[in-house]
């Protein structure tokens, strides 16, 4: 078991031709059961060709029909990534998974709006998609650092997120899935609702919640926790050290109007009850120590 | 991207939301002749920096006659202006902005910001004009009056007067209220804004509301589709630094220690520079050189690094996932040689490749020092920034 997708997933790539989309494909193809998992690209001006043999269609709806795909991942340029977004919600899939970095906010805005009330999830942009180890893996993450365990990864980052696995799997621990739910400021699922899917999940133990400046997702999910959660979760936040008003690198990323910084995030979290560390080195030992009571 | 008052009092216009009349300067005798030109008896001279709390520092002065709007530019003009925004060593006023006065019967504020939780552009109304936003939220968090917009349809007049009345508009104003807020709305949305503030907006006492201030910043993302925006960048205001790092598709950004940072990833970048300081240190910048870092990016950042005479030791955090660690590696050590490294350099290396990567370090020659993990690079970097002290 694993949340939102597993080997039986069958996945669309918007953005599949383009130079990263290329690269992307190749390795989610070549990783465990990818080779009967990416089933179609969508390129209205490449339709009737292939890409290491998987068939282009000309709409995400001719993809989703002639091959039974549910799940879209997109690469497609920021100019057209909302677009692409919206295409994918139109014909109605399950889940959508934004790689994209650098969509306009307002566009993101526009896109949020005319998702409500249709049935699909959204998880980005500018994120690294997700993984269910030696199943699936649906984004830029490195495969081979992750390995199959009980531990869910829910994090705004990208490598931080790949640090955070990378220590779980030195250890010993391994993963249900990981989910990278981006550093954009108006995004799909939060934290709160990949915790969610976590508690449901059979398959997994614990969590480790990965935050960072700005916003206040954090926050509003240690609630929800304090509340909710059946299983333990291990929590950081970056940013202890950023300056306010600055965007550091992710656009979600700034302290703005008194909000967002990393401190009033952290004390909400082990006030709800998450086991929190200060050091970035520590976060998977932080979770042996948890789990072993 | 921030913009002047006056480019903000410019875009304003454009959008029906009425501005006092004034002129942009860059020299005394440009601002004397543009008080000439506008007429009248009383002046506001303006300092145009990008910071807010300008008016606190002295960088905003009434006139009452030309030779006082000579004496307001001549003390304004290259003043170093400190205002709570700026930091301790200001900025160098270089643009003034000359209006005309105003009789200010009442002051509101007015504000527009994307609401992150709630995925809506929000519009923010206070009947405390022309105090610090956050002040008012933080004491008088009841009198600010917020509107979360739908996109769908924009601002409605039914909102537009509510929040109107809400502050204090009058009655006979409450069709100007509409334009007003009407136009930020659609200047915000039509220009990719991410923030927009008019504070204070005024009333006159002939009840003709006027925007005194305004402030905008935009998102970079969308820059590309805004090239009348892009035209009203000020390179003066920005931190040469950074200027120079955006050239290279590098994420950087100063701060006030002396350990260099060189990470990839926004994430990592910041987990980085926190564990510096959960050691004892204190991180020099913030950088993150993207998830395809070239050797070409990688020596640039290391230049950007040691531009900084405060420097005292670098770290290179990389966790490799589409970067291939012996990649990251050769350029590494490509730009040490290249710059001739004068401060003792910790590298953690992670992921893809990284034992590939870590013989490329170890056989270069260089004094390089390797950190195991995040934990063991901080700990070394922070002993070696206080051993060259």
């Amino acid at each position: 078991m694993s949340i939102l997708i597993n080997k039986h997933t069958r996945v669309m790539t918007q953005g599949m031709t383009g130079k990263v989309g290329q690269f992307h494909t190749v390795a989610c193809k070549a990783y465990a059961s990818g080779a009967n998992c990416f089933v179609a690209g969508v390129n209205p001006k490449k339709a009737g060709e292939k890409f290491e043999d998987i068939p282009v269609y000309a709409s995400v709806r001719e993809a989703k029909e002639q091959t039974g795909a549910t799940v879209s991942v997109i690469y497609v340029p920021p100019a057209g990534a909302a677009a692409a977004i919206d295409e994918a919600v139109e014909a109605e899939l399950d889940l959508v998974i934004c790689i994209t970095e650098g969509i306009p906010v307002h566009d993101m805005l526009r896109t949020r709006y005319r998702m409500q009330g249709k049935k699909t999830l959204l998880i980005g942009p500018n994120c690294p998609g997700l993984i269910t180890p030696d199943e699936i893996k649906i984004g830029i993450m490195p495969g081979h650092i992750h390995r199959k365990g009980r531990i869910g990864v829910v994090s705004r980052s990208g490598t931080l997120t790949y640090e955070a696995v990378g220590q779980l799997t030195a250890l010993g621990l391994g993963q249900s899935s990981c989910v990278g739910i981006g550093g954009d400021p108006i995004n799909g699922l939060k934290h709160l609702d990949v915790m969610r899917l976590f508690n449901d999940d059979p398959e997994t133990d614990a969590v480790i919640m990965v935050g960072e400046i700005g916003g206040t997702d954090e926050e509003e999910c240690a609630r929800w926790i304090k509340a909710n959660m059946k299983k333990p979760v291990v929590g950081f936040i970056a940013g202890v050290t950023a300056p306010p008003g600055k965007r550091m690198g992710h656009a979600g990323a700034i302290i703005s109007g008194g909000q967002g910084g990393a401190d009033a995030k952290l004390a909400v979290m082990e006030e709800c009850g998450i086991h929190i560390t200060r050091n970035p080195a520590e976060m998977g030992r932080v979770m042996q120590r948890v789990l072993k009571g | 991207m921030k913009i002047h008052e006056y480019q903000g009092k410019e875009i304003l216009r454009q959008f029906g939301v009425p501005v006092p009349n004034g002129k942009p300067c860059f020299s005394v005798e440009e601002a004397v002749e543009a008080a000439r030109e506008l007429g009248g008896s009383v002046w506001v001279v303006k300092a145009q920096i990008h910071a807010g709390g300008r008016g606190k520092g002295g960088g905003v002065k009434v006139a009452k006659s030309l030779d006082e709007v000579r004496a307001a530019a001549q003390a304004i003009l290259g003043m170093q202006l400190v205002t709570h925004q700026t930091g301790l060593e200001g900025q160098v006023v270089r643009r003034l902005l000359i209006e005309e006065g105003a009789a200010i019967a009442k002051e509101f504020y007015l504000g527009m910001v994307i609401d992150r939780a709630k995925q809506r552009v929000a519009l923010l109304a206070s009947s405390e004009g022309g105090m610090e936003i956050e002040e008012v939220a933080a004491h008088y968090s009841e009198k600010i009056h917020k509107v979360w917009v739908d996109p769908g349809t924009g601002l409605k007049d039914g909102e537009a007067d509510t929040v109107a009345r809400a502050i204090g508009v009058p009655e006979a104003a409450l069709a100007q209220a509409r334009t007003v807020l009407g136009g930020l709305y659609r200047a915000f949305v039509e220009k990719d804004a991410m923030l927009a503030e008019i504070n204070p907006l005024v009333l006159t006492a002939d009840n003709h509301l006027i925007a005194l201030d305004a402030k905008f910043n935009f998102d970079s993302n969308a820059l590309y589709r805004h090239p009348e925006i892009v035209a009203y960048r000020d390179l003066d205001e920005e931190d040469p630094a950074e200027i120079e790092a955006s050239k290279f598709e590098l994420s950087y950004i100063s701060l006030d220690g002396d350990i260099g940072c060189l990470v990839n990833g926004a994430g990592l970048a910041m987990a980085t520079m926190d564990i510096i300081k959960l050691y004892g240190g204190s991180p020099a910048n913030f950088l993150d050189v993207g998830g395809g870092a070239s050797k070409e990016k990688v020596t640039e950042a290391f230049k950007l690094m040691l531009k900084n005479p405060k420097l005292k030791s670098i770290l290179v955090n990389i966790f490799g996932g589409i970067m291939k660690c012996d990649v990251i590696a050769e350029g590494v050590v490509a730009a040490a040689r290249e710059v001739h490294l004068t401060v003792p350099l910790v590298v953690r290396l992670e992921g893809t490749n990284v034992d590939m990567g870590k013989k490329i370090l170890a056989e270069s020659g260089l004094p390089i020092i390797s950190g195991n993990d995040m934990a063991d690079a901080a700990e070394k970097v922070v002993a070696a920034a206080k051993g060259k002290k």
